[in-house]
């Protein structure tokens, strides 16, 4: 197969942890090996594809999920696996329709286990207004995978007044956000038991389908650009809009919601709450006339009340994130890097 | 959040900085050293130094432990990692630090068993449900967490735990602090002194930096306000010329330090005659290791370790850059050859450390104009 040529040179001689973890190791693994392969070039990288068909364009992606622990407060592995499609065609601008489900499961796995995570998914795709229809099912040795994973693929019906694209962002757009960050990770992370750590908290999983609805309706003119920060948190995320749009992301860092216990858990951990996985909220870049009607629309669905306005697109020599404090000083929020490590000495 | 939301209060860290501007001389430096790696984090997470005027330079200073671990006791390590009866076990913060073959990220990935863990108390907890295995604790950090290595021995011992293994990089901040003191090209007028050492050793061990090199010292806490104020205090200090220890960070720290934690480390630790410290060289009397009655959870007595000795790369200037003669920017490979995603040196590794510290915040706003 003939290979385009890439921006960036995948140089690793193998693949490491870190290439998964969802930062600069995984842009480099996408953009300096996979794209070049599979992708025409100048191909956008984005988390769902749009194919046009008479009368409309579909929407389709597909995504893994391999969380370890399996079930965990707020969630379970078989419900991430349909909100984390769905959610990607819903930043794709598209309704969600169906999803096909291929579950690899480890030999050895408790039947009880996998009616449970059958029946998550069938309530979260109910939820969702997604129909599963279809997939497969294959059965490895044990030891070659751990308990379950489970891939899904959906398509979507791209709703025909947006045009999303980094390319479209603009100096001056506005950056809106869903609700607080980093639940979903932190939640995860507690879960795993190797930290003395309580909190009161539940992972965000949810479809965000309604409120993307309720943003097209009050919106969609104005409408540039959508992004769930799953892997890597708002600061990868923004970061890579920062790359692709060749602007300045510049945030305001007390407009950013972050529940107590996340921000507590941060502190004693040492980790930024930016970093942090989300499987419940989204970003939005919109126009700035249309920045007020975008918000109120989404802070009018359940789910979005604690919608905000977190920073704005500045003109910019160079593509990055930063975050202003009240006071004055200014950070630069870089992607992560690997996974976050948590520090202790 | 209580002890953090009032030390980020905007009207006071304005207040304090204008003090601090309206009590410099102008024809004057101040070379102010951070001694601790935590600082340096704070310095660069809350952009202080823009908040400072000019004529104040803040130099970061050795007191982030995975920067200055040498590369070959990564190595030794890492050599026990091979082992497959062995569980490799240590923080976070040491598991993107570069060996000779690689982290021990990269050591998990290809197959050793290297689990991070929050407490040497959690690779106890290992040890006992893997009876089988041999678990080593990389330890590592300054005086704040060697009591907890301390402590875990001790339970060790009292539960005739007989296959957890630590093996000891524990370093301690005063000899640091004289070594700088003593180098020649030293121009340092003050000291912020590390909090959460000082939780443990107390404020009183920094005496003799005012007393006898006649530099003043101001312990400080984490959040901006609490950086500020020590700065103002060391800046007092200075124009009065009065050199003392000042302890801004009192609601924690105690200025005999913790004696339930200093008995502990005199238990199971004794001072190593001389000890290797990256970029500073061989330091005397500046690292633990465990007593001889401790012998048969020594790692270094269990294990072979071959004591490797890794030069660091020519092109890499980690010590100057650690001594505060240079800038994480003057050195040949930074941002080059040499980023937080791919560290050459230890420096690049930790988010304390400089080079990270410099990387994530002023290079890359520089870049933009800011």
């Amino acid at each position: 197969m003939s290979r385009t040529r890439p921006h960036v040179r995948f140089q690793d001689p193998s693949i490491e942890l870190a290439h998964g973890a969802g930062g600069k190791a995984s842009r480099r693994l996408i953009e300096g090996l996979i794209a070049p392969y599979v992708f025409e070039s100048g191909t956008e990288l984005r988390d769902v594809a749009e194919v046009a068909l008479a009368g409309g364009r579909l929407a389709m992606t597909a995504d893994a999920f391999v969380v370890k622990p399996r079930v965990f407060p707020g969630g379970s592995i078989g419900e991430l696996a349909v909100n984390g499609t769905a959610n990607d065609l819903a930043m794709g601008g598209a309704r969600p329709l169906a999803l096909v489900a291929t579950l690899i499961l480890e030999a050895g796995l408790p039947t009880e286990e996998l009616e449970r995570e059958m029946a998550a998914m069938a309530r979260a795709a109910e939820r969702a207004g997604v129909a599963i229809v279809g997939g497969d099912t294959k059965v490895v040795e044990h030891g070659k995978a751990d308990g379950l994973y489970i891939s899904t693929a959906g398509i979507g019906l791209v709703d025909p007044r947006v045009d999303l694209s980094a390319k479209r962002v603009r100096p001056g757009d506005q950056v809106l956000l869903s609700g607080p960050i980093g639940d979903h990770g932190i939640t995860i992370l507690l879960a795993r038991g190797e930290i003395e750590l309580e909190a009161e908290l539940t992972s965000d999983t949810r479809p965000l389908w309604p409120l993307v609805e309720a943003l097209i309706e009050a919106a969609a003119p104005g409408l540039r650009w959508l992004r769930d920060p799953t892997r890597g948190g708002v600061a990868t995320a923004l970061n890579e809009l920062a790359r692709d749009a060749r602007v300045t992301v510049v945030l305001d860092d007390e407009a950013i919601p972050v529940r107590p216990e996340v921000r507590g858990a941060c502190e004693i951990l040492g980790l930024d709450p930016l970093h942090i996985a989300n499987e419940g909220q989204f970003l939005a870049v919109v126009a700035p006339e249309y920045a007020d009607a975008a918000l109120e629309a989404l802070r009018r669905v359940p789910g979005g009340a604690s919608a905000v306005r977190i920073g704005a697109i500045e003109e910019g020599a160079r593509p990055v994130v930063l975050a202003r404090s009240r006071y004055g000083g200014t950070r630069v929020i870089d992607m992560l890097v690997g996974d976050p490590l948590p520090r202790i000495c | 959040m209580r002890y953090v939301d009032e030390f980020r209060n905007a009207e006071l860290i304005e207040k304090t900085a204008q003090e601090i501007r309206r009590r410099v001389d102008p024809s004057k430096r101040y070379r102010l050293m951070e001694v601790c790696g935590g600082h340096t984090f704070s310095i660069f997470r809350f952009g202080i130094q823009e908040l400072l005027p000019e004529n104040i330079e803040l130099v970061h200073g050795p007191g982030c432990p995975v920067c200055v671990l040498p590369m070959g006791r990564m190595d030794d390590g890492l050599n026990l990692a091979k082992d497959p009866s062995v569980i490799f076990t240590a923080f976070g913060d040491v598991m993107r630090v570069p060996g000779s073959h690689g982290s021990p990220l990269e050591f998990k990935a290809k197959g050793a068993d290297v689990r991070m863990v929050y407490s040497p108390l959690d690779a106890l907890k290992l040890a006992v449900q893997n009876p089988d295995r041999q678990v080593v604790f990389f330890a590592i950090g300054f005086e704040t967490t060697a009591p907890s290595t301390a402590l875990t021995l001790l339970r060790a011992r009292e539960m005739g735990v007989r296959n957890f293994f630590v093996l000891s990089n524990h370093v301690l901040i005063l000899p640091a602090i004289r070594a700088i003191l003593e180098s020649p090209d030293m121009r340092i007028d003050g000291f912020l002194g590390p909090g959460h050492v000082s939780t443990v050793i107390g404020a009183r061990p920094y005496e003799f930096i005012a007393r006898h090199y006649g530099k003043p010292v101001v312990i400080s806490g984490f959040e901006p306000l609490d950086l500020l104020q020590s700065i103002l205090m060391l800046v007092r200090q200075i124009e009065e010329g009065r050199a003392a220890v000042e302890n801004q960070y009192s609601r924690v720290v105690p200025w005999d330090g913790n004696r339930a934690a200093l008995a502990a480390m005199a238990e199971v630790f004794e001072v190593r005659p001389f000890f290797e410290w990256r970029g500073l060289g061989f330091i005397s009397q500046s690292a633990l290791k465990l007593r001889p009655e401790f012998a048969p959870w020594d790692a270094e007595v269990q294990f072979e370790i071959a004591g490797l000795r890794v030069t660091d790369p020519k092109a890499a200037q980690c010590g100057e850059v650690l001594k505060g003669v240079l800038k994480p920017f003057q050195c040949k490979l930074f941002g080059k050859t040499c980023t937080p995603e791919r560290p050459v040196g230890a420096l690049m590794v930790s988010s304390e450390g400089a080079c990270a510290a410099y990387y994530h915040h002023v290079y890359a706003r520089q870049a933009v104009g800011e």
